[in-house]
């Protein structure tokens, strides 16, 4: 890939007090592209994304976004950069409808028009919360609410999405589709993906990258077909 | 990088599909809703309420008319803190002390004004735009603090604060005259109501259009942005701060607001007694004002109608209670003291059993229920 990475990680350390997670963790995720991060319980793939926006401070390391240093941003500054950030658990707001969760999600946008515009296009590509607008997000089913806490990700019209698990408590239909989705974007829109999942069939099944983690360090890094293709790489580091 | 791209599953990667998702639910996309005027109905129903308000105290004994009043000076402050504790997520038992920032402010304001014998009709809206002013800025000092603190830690400080403003109001008793608290000039009715007109009437009146104002700038608040990403922000401060919503920021404004309801109908509250007294300030108001929001319902603006009347309601029963029964006077002055704080708790309990989300939750699925029995018929 000769393109420019649009994240590049140089060996980004972090962790909860004392406990270290995060070990000198290096990646580059070039523009218009899939990574996705796999790896067991505990490797770090949640610390990575919590870190990456911000959520968590690091301990060392550096993190450019589009070539300026993230570290020094606060979290609600990244959406305005480009970067979007779906955490697990989505954080939905139960109380309020689809369409004005979808609207949070465009809160911060000074042109008012594109965030209407960028609502319309979410209702689009997803015709489940088109439909159910008016709902208040506790009604909302496990992957309507996956599919309203990405919608509103891609009101900010980000750059660079990181998604965390998107396939948790998912129909496998629905996880696909899913995936579709987010290749989709990336063709037509020049949308990168930081994708983390413990489904590693289906997110490979997607992303350019894979990235191995195992306790806190990239044990490896390579095309996702390589890692799809052969056997030995895919048993000896992903245990299947 | 090509050749990932024919991967496990290619059915599903079709880019001539619009959206694959499309498939997932059949119908039609619903159609976006009629962009519905909320200011427009707003400003209907606080005109709507505020003839019914006012054609009902034409009709009231002084003393009833004074009761309305008083209900409309715990409304400002009702409808400002349930923002606050069911919008927000913020728990503060301090708000009886916000009230008396604001009624002092009032006193204080109106007694300058007094020693110095200027008269004019602008002076009570100046003092109550004071106490306004004045309990924001301590709101802010204690939104301040606050946003870095979490439910029960928010309340412990915001507990600190009910107790500290009525003892700084015995400590410095030069300005605030310690316990017995200040007199300032009563409100007089205008001339042109006539020289025979309720001055009760008239104070009601006041603070109908203080609770009015109050409870129209809410509504439009909490459907609002503002009012959305305070939600988001109670449910996962996470998420509020990934959609770009400065989380602390959100929360010590929230606090601002608060207050500034709080300080108004605490100033109201002063004017219509024109004085103001620690005693009247005490801990249990804050428990009380909250007791109120959570059985009116919290969050909802008409539930804190519904805890407004309740606290009004509610200290008149030992008066009630000793005026229609002869008990021996013992009892009656026990009654007095503690009769309000124990119906108040049985009510918090009992409401709490029943209807977990107040009166105003409950009286909302008790119309649903009608509705549906109705068109099913």
């Amino acid at each position: 890939m000769s393109a420019e990475p649009i994240l590049q990680v140089d060996g980004l350390s972090a962790g909860y007090g004392a406990v270290p997670v995060l070990r000198e963790v290096t990646l580059s995720v070039p523009t218009g592209t899939i990574a996705a991060v796999l790896g067991a319980n505990g490797a770090g793939k949640t610390t990575l994304l919590r870190t990456l926006s911000g959520l968590l401070r690091p301990t060392g390391g550096r993190v450019l976004f589009d070539g300026a240093d993230l570290r020094v941003v606060r979290v609600e500054g990244l959406v305005r950069r480009g970067l979007a950030h779906v955490p697990e658990g989505r954080g939905i707001v139960a109380e309020l409808t689809v369409d004005e969760n979808l609207r949070l999600g465009g809160l911060w946008r000074r042109d008012r028009a594109d965030a209407r515009r960028a609502q319309d296009e979410v209702y689009q590509l997803f015709e489940p919360l088109a439909r159910r607008r008016r709902h208040a997000g506790h009604q909302l089913s496990g992957g309507e609410r996956q599919m309203l806490a990405l919608g509103r990700a891609l009101i900010g019209r980000p750059r660079l999405l990181l998604l965390d698990e998107p396939s948790l408590g998912l129909a496998p239909r629905v996880t696909a589709q899913i995936m579709a989705l987010l290749r989709q974007l990336c063709d037509s829109k020049g949308l990168t993906v930081l994708l983390v999942e413990q489904n590693v069939r289906s997110a490979l099944s997607v992303a350019d990258q894979g990235v191995v983690m195992s306790l806190g360090r990239v044990v490896m890094a390579t095309g996702a077909a390589q890692l799809r293709d052969d056997e030995k790489l895919r048993h000896a580091y992903l245990g299947f | 990088m090509t050749a990932t791209r024919t991967g496990l599953s290619t059915a599903d990667r079709q880019p001539t599909r619009p959206s694959p998702l499309r498939r997932l639910l059949p119908g039609p996309p619903g159609s976006p809703g009629p962009g519905d005027s909320a200011l427009l109905r707003h400003l209907i129903l606080a005109g709507l309420a505020g003839t019914i308000v006012v054609l009902v105290t034409n009709q009231l004994e002084p003393y009833q008319n004074l009761q309305v009043a008083r209900v409309c000076a715990f409304l400002c402050v009702t409808a400002g803190y349930t923002v606050l504790v069911g919008l927000n997520g913020q728990l503060s038992l301090g708000h009886g002390a916000l009230m008396a920032t604001g009624a002092y402010t009032v006193a204080l304001t109106q007694q300058a004004f007094d020693e110095r014998a200027v008269q004019g009709r602008w002076i009570l809206p100046l003092s109550l735009l004071l106490a306004v002013a004045v309990t924001a800025v301590v709101g802010l000092v204690i939104g301040l603090a606050a946003a870095r603190l979490r439910g029960p830690y928010l309340a412990g400080v915001t507990l600190a604060v009910a107790t500290l403003v009525p003892a700084i109001t015995t400590i410095f008793t030069e300005v605030f005259n310690g316990e017995q608290g200040l007199r300032f000039p009563s409100e007089t009715p205008p001339a042109f109501l006539g020289a025979y007109f309720q001055p009760e009437r008239w104070l009601a009146w006041i603070a109908l259009a203080a609770a009015l104002l109050t409870m129209l700038l809410m509504a439009n608040l909490v459907r609002s942005r503002f009012g959305r990403s305070l939600r988001a922000v109670r449910d996962d401060e996470v998420a509020a701060g990934l959609c770009g919503i400065h989380v602390a920021g959100s929360q010590v404004l929230a606090f601002v607001v608060s207050a500034a309801c709080a300080g108004l109908g605490g100033g109201v509250y002063a004017v219509l007694t024109a004085t103001v007294a620690p005693g009247k300030f005490a801990l249990d108001l804050s428990l009380f004002l909250l007791m109120a929001i959570v059985i009116g319902g919290l969050g909802s603006l008409a539930g804190a109608v519904w805890g407004a009347i309740l606290l009004v309601a509610l200290q008149e029963l030992p008066s009630l209670i000793t005026e229609t029964f002869t008990l021996p006077s013992d009892l009656a002055q026990r009654l007095e003291g503690n009769l309000a704080l124990a119906v108040f708790g049985l009510i918090l309990i009992v409401v709490m059993i029943v209807a977990p989300a107040g009166l105003q939750g409950a009286a909302r699925s008790l119309a649903a229920r009608l509705r549906r029995r109705a068109s099913s018929r």
